[in-house]
């Protein structure tokens, strides 16, 4: 069942239009994340959905009934902010249980889910305390536990990991996975940082300038770009992109490759001078130059690699990508 | 604190200005509180001596207590101070929120329209203040000094009040418009508790030339009903003989209102609430 439609969704504020002709199918329980660089759009789509925006053209559904009119308390949504918004003078019990005062939930119903929430996010101990008594993580539990106890329908989250420190952020994203799992419960997701995209979720939006450039799943994202932008924003290191001439004289079209793809053969097609080599234990990046472009190599373990030594490089069988120059792939 | 900072000369110098400072501004005060305790002739003799048993006298306060209804007097002021800083504070807070939460049309405008008011002192229209009570049978009611001094105070109050909300975090009221909050709920429990410091500037600055105010009280009320404790206190100061014990008396007197006042609202100055909403 689909639990989320945008059809034709675009919004304008004043002559700036942010959202294009959005088109986006949610199904019921999936994790779908909306990525793409700062001012793309996806923060703005996701306060359309939660009713903060009016759209300004097109439909929004959920659970396939026509939202654009209803406000955000009555469209089932919880929402998860990235500077987590949790009510100041209200301590964790009452800021979980606000959403269910104001819709008049009866005592036992807001017991049992506040216990549930609280259980389900380690808070039992801290329900008596008020944010300014929290740490940074345990603000984001608390924010995440408002959203549980709604029950919702569809829960959406505003970068909610951004404000947290690296450890805190991979254990939030392993906890956030872990929620998806035990509520089966329709999730989008909204991030600029291209690992938390890969790894929550089911289904990847990409989004540019207010505008779709794929929807997939990661791999498929991953192995199979639209085009150049989608291909250099996933993965990390980012996609090398070359002259095409350096395998084919006159070919105009840009040549991509990852950088895991690369690697030093003698017979290779590439001559590339080292420049900077990075040791990650697991792996060895090295930075180099192709005939003066960027090239990154991504080999596998640890590898002796010396600045300033040109060496030759090969390209691993059927791992390159065309695009034309106006950024479109050439299959 | 930084060690760099603190060295003794400068936290001497820094201790030593401000002691200064708390001096010359306390000075004024001090003068009148002990003269208000002493005989009349040694008022004039040693203004800045002391009252000792010989020139201890409250002959001032008797006086005082005997003439005219000091007690009504305050209560007057106490009314329209009171009065008058709870509809700036309503009012300016809810234009604030207005003009820094929505986007209207002519929301530019109109911010600037209410800000105006800090520019032009309310003064120059008295005389059509005065006709315009007159018509509606405001005069000598403590209503016409409200609504005078609430006007007086909502231009500066709507400036200040919509630069901190202007602060409020977004993600907050959002968070409350999902929680189904309504815009008055969160207007009231959101927004004010976080702007509270703000509005005990706000309090401060407007309470005490209403309380000092004489002007208004002088032209639009000064029926012995309606007189206010600045007023009052005229009627010691005549043409050409004075009752200094009084006037010091009386004066006296209306510090101690006001400084209790003061100290509610400066309380509310502390801020620390709004740590831990947002980051």
């Amino acid at each position: 069942m689909t639990a989320l439609t945008l059809s034709n969704v675009s919004k304008s504020f004043g002559t700036v239009e942010v959202l294009k002709n959005i088109n986006i199918d949610v199904e019921e329980g999936e994790f779908v994340v909306f990525v793409g660089p700062s001012g793309c759009g996806k923060s703005t789509l996701l306060r359309t959905i939660a009713g903060l925006d009016d759209v300004s053209s097109g439909e929004v559904l959920i659970d396939n009934k026509k939202v654009n009119r209803t406000p955000p308390s009555k469209r089932g949504i919880a929402m998860v902010f990235q500077s987590y918004a949790l009510y100041p003078h209200l301590n964790v019990r009452n800021n979980m249980t606000l959403a269910l005062k104001q819709a008049k939930e009866s005592k036992d119903v807001i017991e049992q889910r506040l216990a549930e929430a609280s259980r389900m996010l380690s808070l039992e101990d801290y329900l008596d305390r008020y944010p300014s008594e929290l740490s940074g993580g345990q603000r984001q539990r608390v924010a995440i536990g408002r959203a549980i106890v709604r029950h919702p329908k569809l829960f959406l989250f505003d970068e909610p990991l951004s404000n947290l420190d690296a450890a805190l952020r991979m254990n939030t994203r392993l906890e956030i996975a872990n929620l998806h799992q035990t509520l089966g419960a329709t999730m989008i997701y909204v991030t600029h940082d291209q690992t938390e995209a890969m790894t929550l979720a089911d289904k990847i939006v990409v989004l540019r300038d207010g505008r779709v450039e794929q929807v997939g799943s990661p791999m498929e994202l991953y192995n199979n770009p639209a085009n150049q932008f989608v291909a250099g924003f996933l993965g990390s290191p980012g996609m090398n992109f070359l002259p095409a001439t350096l395998l084919q004289d006159g070919n105009p079209n840009t040549l991509g490759v990852r950088p895991e793809d690369l690697f030093f053969d003698d017979n290779g097609p590439l001559e590339i001078t080292t420049q900077h080599v990075e040791h990650l234990g697991g792996d060895t990046n090295v930075i180099g130059t192709c005939q003066g472009q960027p090239i990154t190599l991504r080999l596998f373990g640890q590898q002796a690699a010396t600045v300033g030594a040109v060496a030759r490089v090969s390209i691993a069988q059927d791992r390159s990508y065309f695009f034309s120059p106006d950024g479109s792939r050439i299959r | 604190m930084n060690t760099a900072r603190s060295n003794p000369i400068n936290a001497a110098l820094m201790h030593g200005a401000l002691i200064l400072y708390t001096l010359i501004a306390l000075f004024p005060v001090f003068v009148i509180l002990i003269n208000s305790f002493k005989s009349r002739k040694k008022i004039f003799r040693e203004p800045l001596a002391l009252p000792d048993a010989e020139s201890f006298s409250l002959v001032g306060y008797q006086t005082v207590m005997k003439q005219g209804d000091f007690i009504l007097y305050f209560q007057n002021s106490f009314i329209v101070t009171v009065g008058s800083l709870t509809l700036i504070l309503l009012f300016g807070a809810m234009a604030a929120f207005a003009l820094s939460e929505y986007r209207f049309r002519g929301n530019m405008l109109m911010g600037l329209y209410l800000a105006l008011g800090i520019m032009i002192p309310i003064r120059i229209g008295t005389v059509a203040i005065l006709e315009m009570m007159v018509a509606t049978g405001l005069v000598n009611t403590l209503w016409a000094l409200i609504l005078v001094y609430t006007a007086q105070g909502l231009p500066l109050a709507v400036f200040i009040l919509s630069e901190f909300m202007r602060q409020v975090s977004d993600d907050l009221k959002n968070a409350g418009r999902i929680d189904g909050l309504s815009e008055y709920a969160i207007f009231f429990k959101l927004v004010l508790p976080l702007v509270r410091p703000a509005m005990a500037t706000v309090a401060v600055f407007n309470m005490i030339p209403i309380w000092n105010d004489l002007w208004f009280p002088l032209i639009l009320a000064p029926a012995e009903e309606t007189k206010t404790l600045t007023l009052g206190s005229q009627v010691f100061i005549g043409q050409f003989v004075t009752d200094w014990n009084a006037v010091l008396s009386a004066l006296s007197m209306a510090i101690l209102p006001v400084l209790v006042l003061y100290v509610i609202f400066s309380r509310q100055l502390i801020r620390g609430i709004t740590s831990g909403a947002v980051k």
